[in-house]
């Protein structure tokens, strides 16, 4: 027996994929667009919503049939407020300096596009163990495109990974540094972030022709 | 058998396969094709794509050859000051282009080299005929970069600019952007210091500058451009006529005013420039440098602004001070990203001008900003053209019912 069934597998692996939330969706963008200068708050994030929206949609799934159609809006603000203020708190105690370097945008993980969606469209009209996968899978599928685009961005931009100088050092001219390689300024500007969700956005379009729009 | 014979035979082999455009492209790109079109219902001129980008890469080759004497000269010059006394006599020189060559074709190659590798990469993959909207660009670019820029930098940022700046929409005659700008625009963004401050612009006083770091007793050298000068309110020490002949430190191919006023009125007189453009870019600039000029004598601003050195330079003067010629003669008149009515071009180049001189004045951080306003108002393009069409169409809509009523 299959831990999990065709559909419940689909429900994880497609917005890894072809229904990705950032790509597809083109949802999520702002926070994909100010946290992604390095790996790390770009791997704290990706934790951080991957944990509201796991439980959110388990908790708006639980209570779909009591909440009052008019004033869903309300209670779902509730719900991912409430979830966001424990994540904030948490990272506050035990990561400090990340959470003064994400300031905002783990508050502003209330407004983030994606997790209003999956309340709206999925966890309102599903069960508890589907609506779990849902908001996990939709979440990693965020997360999978933070981390790709915080790397290239640390990368490029400050030639470090998680802090570590793995290109040398560009003071002591070490490694790279010493034949004349630079870091790129433009990938620390959010522009280049942009930039660079629009480059795996193109990748993903010509890999599979079929996510391509009419127009 | 000539080669214009062998190519095409080359030509023929090839045809079908995958690497078709790329001969197809060589073929061309020397000769005319051996089967022209035939019957009545074909348009002939003489203009087509290849030719209108041949004529503004004989305008831009005075720049370029003055670039490499200029290049030259002012590496001499800055090691000997007593060259600058008399810069007619010291300026073209055999020992000027010699250090000119070395200094400036590598940067000529390494543009040409990547981007038509792109094109030629592009063109297989997509099937269709190598474009030759690379041409122009691959000029301009060496033009606009400092002299001392590291060339891997220029490949990097040559290879942003033609996929990001122009494949990506569906490559020549679909951008957005001025591909020539963007590649300018990346690589001051990503590489700052080897885009402005007072070294790069002269060849080896970065060298130079590491020399002195390590210990070396010799004379640093300072290649400060105009535009530095008065950022930091120091005196300029050059003089008007050096700025008009272009005996200055700056990007390759913008210092010479008189070569450029010469490149406008080929582009003119063969209308393959819009003179609405570049006449009314002009004029925006003008009408800015008046503007602060009047907010200098109201006295509205002291001597100990930092804003002050550039606001007092008296407003003709900031048309041969910077690149604004050289950005409203070649770069603002690009067919491709300019508005294309008559009257969007004059709003299109009278911002170009007036926001050019606003940031140069206003951003000490970015002394020059044509190609930054050049590039705000290619975005900006289609929309003054839709505002235009739209008020024709109002316009003669309102005639219609006089009429009819």
């Amino acid at each position: 027996m299959a831990l999990l069934s065709k559909k419940e597998r689909g429900l994880i692996l497609d917005p890894l994929a072809d229904n990705n939330p950032i790509t597809i969706q083109v949802l999520g963008i702002c926070s994909a667009l100010a946290i992604t200068a390095q790996l790390k708050p770009s791997i704290v994030m990706a934790i951080s919503v991957l944990f509201v929206m796991g439980v959110g949609n388990v908790v708006i799934s639980l209570m779909r049939n009591i909440i009052p159609s008019k004033i869903r809006i309300i209670v779902q603000l509730i719900v991912v407020a409430t979830l966001v203020i424990i994540v904030d708190q948490v990272l506050k105690a035990f990561a400090y300096e990340l959470s003064k370097e994400l300031s905002v945008f783990i508050g502003l993980i209330i407004t983030n596009c994606i997790i209003m969606g999956r309340f709206e469209a999925f966890a309102l009209g599903n069960g508890v163990w589907r609506s779990f996968l849902d908001g996990i899978g939709n979440a990693a599928g965020y997360g999978v495109i933070l981390i790709i685009v915080g790397f290239f961005r640390e990368l490029l931009g400050s030639g470090t990974l998680f802090g570590f100088a793995v290109l040398g050092d560009p003071v002591e001219k070490t490694g790279l540094y010493a034949i004349g390689y630079e870091n790129n300024g433009f990938m620390v500007l959010p522009p280049m972030a942009l930039i660079v969700v629009g480059i795996i956005i193109w990748v993903q379009r010509s890999r599979n022709k079929a996510l391509i729009e009419e127009n | 058998m000539g080669l214009k014979q062998k190519l095409h035979t080359l030509k023929e082999k090839y045809k079908g396969t995958k690497m078709a455009p790329a001969f197809n492209a060589l073929h061309t790109f020397l000769y005319l094709p051996n089967e022209t079109t035939h019957g009545g219902t074909h348009i002939k001129v003489a203009d087509d794509l290849k030719r209108t980008m041949n004529i503004v890469i004989m305008a831009l080759v005075p720049c370029l050859i003055f670039g490499m004497f200029n290049a030259g000269y002012q590496h001499y010059a800055a090691l000997d000051s007593t060259l600058r006394n008399a810069p007619l006599e010291n300026f073209f020189t055999w020992d000027n282009f010699i250090m000119g060559c070395w200094t400036v074709l590598p940067l000529v190659i390494v543009s040409y080299g990547v981007g038509l590798l792109i094109e030629f990469i592009f063109a297989v993959i997509k099937g269709h005929e190598v474009e030759e909207g690379y041409l122009v660009t691959g000029m301009l670019v060496p033009l606009i970069v400092p002299v001392d820029i590291p060339l891997w930098m220029l490949a990097v940022a040559v290879a942003f600019g033609v996929v990001i700046g122009k494949e990506v929409f569906g490559g020549t005659g679909m951008n957005i952007l001025n591909p020539a700008l963007t590649i300018r625009a990346f690589l001051f963004f990503a590489y700052p210091t080897w885009m402005s401050g007072d070294k790069v612009w002269v060849h080896g006083a970065v060298e130079r500058q590491k020399e002195i770091l390590a210990g070396a007793n010799v004379d640093a050298i300072s290649g400060e451009t105009i535009l530095g000068s008065y950022a930091q309110n120091q005196e300029v020490v050059y003089s008007l006529w050096d700025m008009f002949w272009g005996f200055i430190p700056g990007s390759v191919g913008e210092t010479s005013k008189l070569l450029i006023i010469v490149g406008a009125f080929i582009l003119i007189f063969t209308k393959i420039g819009s003179w609405r453009i570049i006449f009314s870019t002009l004029v925006g600039a003008l009408v800015m440098g008046l503007i602060f000029n009047g907010v200098v004598s109201a006295g509205w601003i002291g001597e100990s602004s930092k804003f002050f050195g550039l606001m007092n330079v008296p407003f003709w003067q900031h048309l041969i001070i910077g690149s604004i010629l050289f950005g409203a003669v070649y770069m603002a008149t690009d067919p491709v990203t300019a508005s294309q009515t008559n009257k969007g071009k004059w709003i299109y180049g009278f911002l170009i001008g007036f926001i050019s001189i606003l940031i140069r004045v206003f951003n000490p951080a970015y002394p020059e900003g044509v190609f930054l306003a050049i590039l705000l108002m290619n975005v900006f393009a289609p929309t003054i053209d839709h505002y235009v069409i739209q008020g024709n169409i109002k316009r003669r809509a309102k005639r219609l019912k006089v009429k009819t009523a």
